[in-house]
């Protein structure tokens, strides 16, 4: 899939220099964007590993768990056909907790085996059932107390506020996983295949 | 606001870690270095797609492209220079990345525009990579409703974006 988009927005370039008659500046900009994407990955560099390290302190205290302890009820609600001390449901809030720390690396591995978990408890194992589908929209959708790679992108552009925008997207996050559970609840009932 | 946040949250992990006992310094090197190997994970696509989206721009896509939009755009009430962000979004994070990067250069990253922006990428994640990680995990590929679900979500977090920056300034 990315490859198509990738090849999509190279075509489309040259067309589109080819038609403005930008083609010097096209021939500049793929150089000059090949260097820009190392200097932002050394730009960011910092910022990103004092977070993760930040939150891996976080993670070793034991918060992980705390927190998908606290979260365990609400988690239950919204994806009824496990229990809420399944391993499945287990896997589930750890994965959701490390997602909320930003500890990316812990979250995929807690997220593919609540996926697992969640598969041996499946009857009909072509079809993914409600609380299948409920975890995987709340994964498509991002809930993180520190957006790191977004502020460390600001930072790299030049913002003098790189964090200001945190309240924003802490509100726009929770009102679009709130939407995405919501959607889910809606076409389950809707879409009663 | 934001002042108080950083520091916090800094200073009270700093604490807890402490209270639990935690090997403080060796935990955060250990977090340190993984945050290395995934900047070095994704060190690849960005150049990919960083190139790509520096051709796109140079090539004046970008000017056609919001021109465009803008009528639709203004009527919605976004503006149609965070448009193409939003479609890039729940296809691939390191191309949004890399247009958000294009955005705050063009535009200033503290203008609205490039608030916006910020919000919008920060606030989903890359839904289709989600799905396709997920359900491709346990071999599942018919996903009922899921996509329907998710990418309703994210455009109502497109409108939620504009709407925060509106409101928080």
């Amino acid at each position: 899939m990315i490859g198509c988009v990738w090849l999509l927005m190279v075509i489309v370039a040259f067309i589109c220099a080819l038609c403005t008659g930008n083609m010097e500046k096209l021939s500049e900009s793929a150089l000059d964007g090949a260097d820009r994407a190392v200097e932002l990955v050394i730009s960011m560099g910092g910022v990103m590993c004092l977070w993760t390290g930040i939150m891996k302190i976080a993670d070793r205290g034991g918060i992980t768990k705390a927190v998908s302890k606290l979260l365990s009820p609400l988690l239950s609600r919204i994806m009824p056909d496990y229990d809420t001390d399944s391993p499945a449901m287990k896997a589930v809030g750890a994965n959701i907790t490390a997602n909320m720390l930003g500890l990316g690396n812990a979250a995929t591995p807690f997220g593919l085996a609540a996926m697992r978990e969640m598969q041996k408890q499946n009857s009909s194992p072509s079809f993914p059932n409600k609380s299948m589908i409920m975890f995987v929209v709340i994964n498509t959708a991002s809930l993180q107390l520190i957006p790191t790679t977004v502020a460390a992108l600001r930072q790299a552009a030049g913002s003098t506020a790189p964090y200001e925008v945190l309240p924003h997207i802490w509100v726009t996050s929770v009102l679009t996983l709130v939407s995405g559970i919501v959607l889910a609840k809606i076409f389950e009932r809707v879409r009663a295949v | 606001m934001s002042n108080f946040i950083i520091p916090s949250v800094i200073v009270l992990t700093v604490i807890y870690g402490a209270l639990k006992k935690v090997d403080l310094f060796e935990a955060f090197t250990d977090g340190a270095k993984e945050g290395i190997g995934s900047l070095i994970s994704i060190a690849p696509s960005l150049i990919g797609l960083v190139t790509a989206v520096s051709m796109l721009e140079a090539s004046g896509f970008f000017d056609v492209l919001t021109q465009l939009l803008q009528p639709v755009c203004t009527k919605a009430g976004i503006p149609a220079e965070v448009l193409p962000l939003g479609l890039m979004r729940p296809v691939t994070g390191s191309g949004s990345f890399a247009l958000l990067d294009s955005i705050m250069r063009r535009y200033g990253a503290d203008s609205v525009i490039g608030k916006t922006a910020s919000v919008m990428a920060g606030s989903t994640e890359t839904t289709f990579y989600a799905i396709t990680v997920y359900f491709g995990s346990v071999g599942i590929k018919n996903t009922r409703y899921t996509i329907p679900a998710a990418l309703t979500a994210d455009i109502l977090g497109m409108f939620f974006a504009v709407f925060s920056v509106r409101l928080f300034g």
